[in-house]
């Protein structure tokens, strides 16, 4: 965006809707007789009080971002990677599956760890696989793959949970028994309870794809697919090659955010372990029109908003749910979708899918 | 109704597309408007039919000054636009387009409408099925889809751009003779966009000519009574062509290419395909040779084309690239072996919008994992340069006219290609740039490319082939030495009277 005055625009067309959204939420906190001030501060309370809450944020924004990122490369190359949740559970799938049985003792507990993610990267991309080979070989449709995808994963968890991998004692759908400490990440402190690494690794992560999606052949293919992929073809583009490259990137994306969650979050596999940050990720990616710079922070944006809400129901003046945040984001997602549509159709020109250039 | 077009102005950035264009436009006339590529006349057309606001200037209708908004609020004054290139509409039916493309003016009803819209086709003699999908009509059917649900709009104005290139002769034919009488007849005023001189002094009244966004010129047309000698033509088209490019262009033949062995084996090739019945076809294509494919839109060419890029399938027979089995081969694998296939369809095949020219030049070049922009925009703008493309490396390449497009996409071709199939290389092209895309592709011959290529226009078949394959609804005659046949012959056999040649 070379353009002064389209950035303008667009920035703005990104603030309307997350103002708009806070606004309405602030009505229904009113209607309710509650007072919106009060809930802001509660939000900003529950997510930034201390250490440990701001803690609690990076934790939910690692595989936010993780995905969001995936999530833009997929929709480089046109496509709706909803099955993204599901790569998230098949990747903590596999980290449970190592957790629980690769032999390595609490002195290689570094090398395990790093196997695990790597092994979740694996899982994730097996399940990006799988939709890719349905939408380019038998051409059944990205979106519907996903979702039968997503579904057929869960079926898969709960059977390992309430039946190979279940406890010894007291079995049931609750989850696996706890893995060995060697195969849990590392807390960096009591008080700030996160995982250094794996926030290097997303970092590590947004520069590659950034510098990837923007300096080489391959993120041109992306876009060249994602836009016209007749004529990518005519071109002598490698449209299946390319599609499937997409998939697989952001399942191992996805495969590692979901390691974070069974190694670190929770410390054992649990039925939708996930916890609908897939979906969470598309929401993103939408809000921004996949311009990936914004993503990180964005994504630090919702984490705050998410886990600070937790504070709703404990503040003794407020006692409201903390779903509220849900009825927040779904305001954000109709929002978001509403401005989209009014920034096509009265501001064109200033459309624009790129980052990096600027 | 007259138009009267005053001090119109246009910029995009630092192109200045439209120079203080003032014009009368009267009723019952056909207007030819000419220039070469990029010379500004779709920006004025798009001005007039309300695609896009002129920065300054007055449209006058009947000495009234109007001034609107979008292409609605033009038809509703009476003028409406054929685009350059037709838009898509996906899977409606040629009726539902009708009817839901009518605004208010057009009842809902279906009967009603069915009832219209076959009057209509019929006034004309256009034949359009009201229940075909859009996506299976040919070029000229959507032209004639068009004109039609603009007449029923009360349009008084029609303005078509290039809408003879991709459109065989019978149809074209049928288009002149629809054109003609809504003009003549109906007192309406029709203007036609069209780099095909012989069209525009077969159809038009008088012309308008462009050149780098002025307007340089008019001249009328000897009427159809007078006695059209091709000398008289020739005069005319030679005057024509002065105006435009300043000086007169000689006359192109091609020289003697020595042929190699061949490079493409076609042995009773069966291509599928569910609307026509295709015989099986064999050919063979040598190394410098150049296979002119003739035949109405749809007659199978096209299909033919593809299944030798792979790109269509194939259901029987043999097919031998260099030697070895094409069948076993993707397109992308008979890419990267030399075989380049090159659609018509621009900017729906073969160019990609959004991306800028320097971003066309990456996609093509080596397939190195990094690239190098610095060196893409350095190479981006010597192919500009070579290519003589009126537009900037940082441009999209949507924001080209169309001949330049054609241009850009003939410089993403790869230098030495075993084998080209082309899809009318020089559609939309001016005579000019015609000719020069025409040296660049005899120069590759030189080297031993062999190309096959379809065209529409027959003087480009006659003038640049070796050999000319005739299709006809699936058969296909061959005309072993194209310098026996001429265009009337020629066009006897796309026509399907083999007898006669
Ligand atoms: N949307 C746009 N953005 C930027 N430049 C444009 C745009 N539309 C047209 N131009 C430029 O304006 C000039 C005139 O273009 P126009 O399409 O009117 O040419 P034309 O006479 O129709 O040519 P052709 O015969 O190739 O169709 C060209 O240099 C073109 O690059
Ligand atoms: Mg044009």
């Amino acid at each position: 965006m070379n353009n002064p005055r389209a950035l303008a625009i667009n920035i703005i067309f990104l603030l309307i809707p997350i103002v708009i959204s806070l606004i309405f939420a602030a009505l229904l906190v009113g209607a309710v007789g509650r007072d919106p001030l009060e809930v802001v501060d509660a939000l900003w309370k529950g997510a930034f009080k201390d250490s440990r809450k701001l803690g609690g944020v990076v934790n939910f924004w690692i595989p936010l971002t993780l995905v969001s990122i995936g999530l833009v490369v997929t929709f480089r190359a046109g496509l709706w990677n909803i099955g993204v949740e599901g790569q998230m559970m098949m990747g903590a799938i596999f980290a449970s599956w190592g957790a629980q049985f690769i032999p390595l003792g609490e002195n290689l507990a570094p090398l395990l760890q790093l196997l695990l993610i790597a092994i979740a990267a694996l899982g994730g991309m097996f399940w990006g696989f799988v939709v890719g080979v349905l939408k380019i070989r038998l051409g059944v449709n990205e979106i519907f793959g996903g979702v039968a995808l997503n579904a057929l994963v869960n079926v898969i968890s709960i059977y390992l949970i309430s039946g190979p991998w279940q406890p010894r004692i007291g079995g049931s759908a609750q989850g696996t028994e706890p893995f060995p400490k060697a195969a849990l990440l590392p807390e960096f402190s009591n008080t700030f309870p996160v995982n250094i690494f794996m926030i290097a690794l997303v970092f590590a992560a947004f520069a590659i794809v950034l510098l990837m999606l923007n300096g080489t052949r391959w993120g041109l293919n992306l876009k060249a697919v994602g836009v016209n992929m007749r004529s990518a073809l005519l071109l002598g583009v490698a449209i299946e090659r390319t599609s499937m490259s997409a998939f697989l990137a952001c399942g191992a994306l996805a495969g590692i955010a979901g390691s974070y969650r069974v190694l670190f979050t929770f410390d054992n596999l649990r039925p939708l372990a996930s916890g609908g940050i897939g979906f969470l990720g598309l929401l993103v990616v939408l809000l921004l029109s996949i311009r990936l710079l914004w993503v990180p922070l964005i994504t630090f944006a919702f984490a705050a908003i998410l886990t600070g809400s937790t504070r709703l129901q404990i503040a003794p003046s407020l006692k409201l749910d903390s779903s509220l945040a849900g009825v927040l984001q779904g305001t954000l997602v109709l929002a978001v979708i509403l401005f989209q549509g009014v920034h096509e159709v009265f501001f064109p020109n200033t459309l624009s899918e790129e980052d990096a250039e600027s | 109704m007259e138009i009267e077009l005053r001090r119109i102005e246009k910029h995009f950035g630092p192109v200045h597309a439209n120079r203080d264009i003032s014009v009368t436009f009267h009723e019952g006339r056909i207007v030819g408007i000419l220039g070469e590529n990029g010379a500004g006349k779709s920006t004025l057309m798009k001005i007039l039919s309300g695609f896009q606001p002129a920065d300054s200037g007055e449209i006058l209708i009947d000495g009234r000054t109007i001034d609107y908004t979008g292409p609605t609020a033009a038809i509703a004054n009476g003028i409406g636009m054929l685009q350059q290139d037709p838009l898509d509409v996906g899977a409606f039916t040629v009726l539902e387009n009708f009817i839901y493309g009518g605004g208010d003016g057009i009842t809902l009803q279906r009967k009603q409408a069915e009832a219209a819209l076959r009057e209509l086709t019929a006034r004309f003699g256009f034949e359009l099925d009201p229940y075909q999908p859009i996506d299976n009509l040919l070029i000229a059917e959507r032209q004639q889809l068009e004109i039609i649900r603009l007449l029923a709009l009360g349009v008084k104005t029609l303005i078509l751009d290039e809408p003879t290139t991709g459109i065989s002769a019978e149809q074209k034919l049928i288009l002149f003779q629809a054109l003609r009488r809504l003009a003549h007849d109906e007192g309406m005023i029709i203007l036609l966009v069209s780099h095909k001189l012989e069209d525009v002094i077969d159809l038009c009244d008088e012309v308008m000519v462009l050149r780098a966004g002025l307007l340089i010129g008019d001249m009328q047309m000897p009427s159809a009574d007078e006695n059209l000698t091709s000398a008289v033509i020739a005069d005319v088209k030679q005057a024509l062509v002065t105006m435009m490019f300043g000086e007169e262009l000689e006359a192109q033949s091609r020289g003697e290419i020595e042929m190699g062995s061949p490079v493409l084996e076609v042995e009773q090739l069966v291509v599928h395909d569910l609307r026509l019945d295709m015989q099986p076809i064999s050919m063979t294509a040598r190394a410098g040779e150049v296979i002119g494919l003739a035949g109405l839109g749809g007659s199978g060419q096209e299909l033919f084309m593809r299944a030798c890029a792979r790109l269509q399938r194939v259901t029987g027979g043999a097919l031998r690239f260099n030697g070895g089995n094409a069948l076993s081969l993707s397109y992308r694998q008979l890419f990267h072996r030399g075989c380049i296939f090159g659609a018509a369809g621009r900017l729906e095949e073969g160019l990609i919008a959004g991306l800028t020219l320097t971003e066309h030049t990456a996609l093509v070049a080596d397939d190195n994992l990094r690239i190098d922009w610095k060196d893409m925009q350095k190479r981006t703008i010597s192919r500009i340069d070579q290519y003589r493309v009126k537009g900037r490396a940082t441009d999209q390449i949507e924001q080209l006219s169309g001949g330049n497009q054609q241009r850009v996409l003939m410089g993403l071709l790869p230098d030495n290609p075993k084998l080209l199939i082309l899809e009318q290389p020089t559609r939309g092209l001016d005579v000019d740039s015609a000719r020069w895309i025409w040296t660049q592709l005899l120069e590759r011959c030189q080297q031993g490319t062999a190309i096959i290529f379809n065209s529409s226009d027959l003087e480009e078949l006659v003038t640049y082939s070796d050999r000319i394959f005739v299709f006809y609804v699936g058969s296909v005659y061959e005309v072993p030495d194209a310098n026996d046949t001429s265009i009337d012959e020629l066009g006897f056999l796309i026509g399907g009277e083999f007898a006669r040649a």
